[in-house]
């Protein structure tokens, strides 16, 4: 049994903080010796590399590592000593983007994004934009961690922000295990307070909807069948409603991989990944047709690749430099860590793709 | 050759039983597949049972299987608790009502 550790692996120092490590592990073992196909192999046997990037519809933008948690799977190493915090500046060069760009859906994530001094300006203006569906990522406890953010339900209706917000299980041990003592009474507490001010209501157009990531090294379940299994749980026990439930596999990075690496289940892991592998994922990936901004503005294919540095194959590098013809038709990075992404019925910020 | 009988790895060749009997292997595999498909019984149904199967049965690879299935399905370990003891309730009947056969016995031998 893992305990939650309350620092990021960067305030810890650990050496799987550095991305160089992680992609050497990632690379190294199993997939070194072709006990496992990598995933350059396995894609290549359906014509399917290089992967392509598509026309733009997601715009996903990180505005900072900080969080007031510090979840045991956190692919982005997020926590309360993490400072890397979008600038204004930066987030006026992405207001730029997001006014110009053809994206259908703009995506605020973090850390908790709530917690960039610069938020909710940029909420308004990027709101100005009018774009389709404008997501924030929200870990629903910072609603309650300080009365500074009591409002943030009223704030999040007020410019019809889509809210998605993760909840790793209906109950409170599986909650709290995976992200911290007390989360799921907060998380509850939140759900009730958006659900009051119309989120998640059958016939509201204010858009709630929950993540779904499993708590410990095992693959999601059908989607539609936990989604069933939620709502039943959360209004029976909590009189909760929320939208749609979104199951995302945990990918091999970051803290996941220091916790499957810790209770030596890396290989075991990998290779339930490989075995579920489904090439019909692959069309789908959210990496053909999303791009990830970071904290710095710097472009990547997903947010995965931000957290491994591994930047966007193109003379375009930056947001400042942003030019969506030129980034339509780049190859995508890959790594062994895109196996989570096509596991199954295939894994996005979405949920599954397949 | 292993030094043991169980190998967890071995559970992930379990499809390579076909090679040597390739018409029925798949043939199980099919039927296998059907029988877990959401029916009357939902797949979490199906898989809670065949965890408490797999303890009567006392199959290590099925433990660790029908273990991993029941969390990617959401099912709590209370759950799981509660259908091994389900299990192992119709296991010790089993072994008990026999009793009666031997009661039955007794009776007419030295009755």
């Amino acid at each position: 049994m893992t305990k939650i550790k309350t620092q990021s692996l960067h305030k810890r120092e650990s050496t799987l903080a550095q991305s160089k490590r992680q992609l050497e592990i990632l690379s190294n073992g199993i997939f070194q010796n072709g006990e496992l196909p990598t995933f350059k192999s396995k894609i290549s046997e359906t014509n399917q590399f290089p992967l392509k990037a598509k026309k733009l519809e997601i715009l996903q933008i990180n505005i900072g590592y900080m969080c007031n948690q510090v979840c045991e799977h956190c692919h982005v190493d997020a926590g309360p000593d993490r400072q890397e915090i979008m600038t204004k500046e930066t987030m006026q060069q992405c207001l730029y983007v997001i006014k110009n760009t053809g994206a259908h859906t703009l995506d605020l994530t973090g850390g908790a994004p709530e917690m960039n001094p610069n938020f909710r300006w940029f909420i308004e203006e990027a709101a100005k934009a009018g774009i389709k569906d404008f997501i924030v990522r929200s870990n629903l406890t910072i609603i309650r961690a300080n009365k500074k953010y009591y409002d943030l339900p009223e704030f999040f209706k007020k410019h019809n922000v889509h809210v998605v917000s993760s909840m790793p299980h209906w109950t409170r041990g599986k909650t709290d295990k995976q992200r911290g003592d007390g989360v799921f009474d907060k998380s509850i507490k939140a759900l009730q307070e958006l659900n009051a001010v119309g989120y998640g209501m059958p016939d509201s157009n204010l858009r709630l909807d929950l993540v779904y990531n499993p708590s410990g090294a095992f693959l999601p379940g059908d989607q539609a069948s936990m989604e069933k299994d939620f709502k039943k749980a959360l209004l029976e026990d909590f009189g909760i409603q929320f939208h749609n439930l979104f199951a995302i596999t945990n990918l091999p990075i970051s803290r996941f991989l220091d916790y499957l690496i810790a209770s030596e289940n890396y290989e075991d892991y990998m290779y339930a990944l490989v075995e579920a592998y489904n090439p019909s994922a692959v069309a789908n990936v959210m990496c053909t047709n999303t791009l990830s901004v970071s904290w710095e503005g710097y472009l990547f294919d997903c947010d995965f690749n931000q957290m491994l540095e591994l930047p966007v194959s193109s003379k375009i590098k930056h947001i400042s430099e942003y030019n969506e013809e030129l980034l339509e038709g780049r190859n995508i990075v890959i790594s062994q860590h895109c196996y989570g992404c096509t596991a199954g019925a295939g894994s996005s910020c979405q949920g599954t793709v397949a | 050759m292993s030094k043991t009988y169980y190998d967890p790895a071995d559970l992930r060749k379990f499809g390579k039983i076909t090679e040597w009997s390739e018409d029925i292997g798949n043939k199980f595999f099919d039927y296998y597949g059907k029988v877990f498909e959401e029916g009357a019984l939902t797949a979490r149904e199906k898989s809670l049972i065949a965890l408490a199967v797999a303890h009567t049965e006392q199959c290590p690879y099925c433990i660790d299987a029908y273990t991993k299935d029941g969390l990617q399905r959401g099912v709590t370990k209370e759950e799981m608790m509660e259908a091994i003891h389900v299990g192992a309730a119709i296991k010790s009947g089993a072994t008990l009502v026999h009793g009666v056969q031997m009661m039955n016995k007794v009776n007419k031998l030295d009755g």
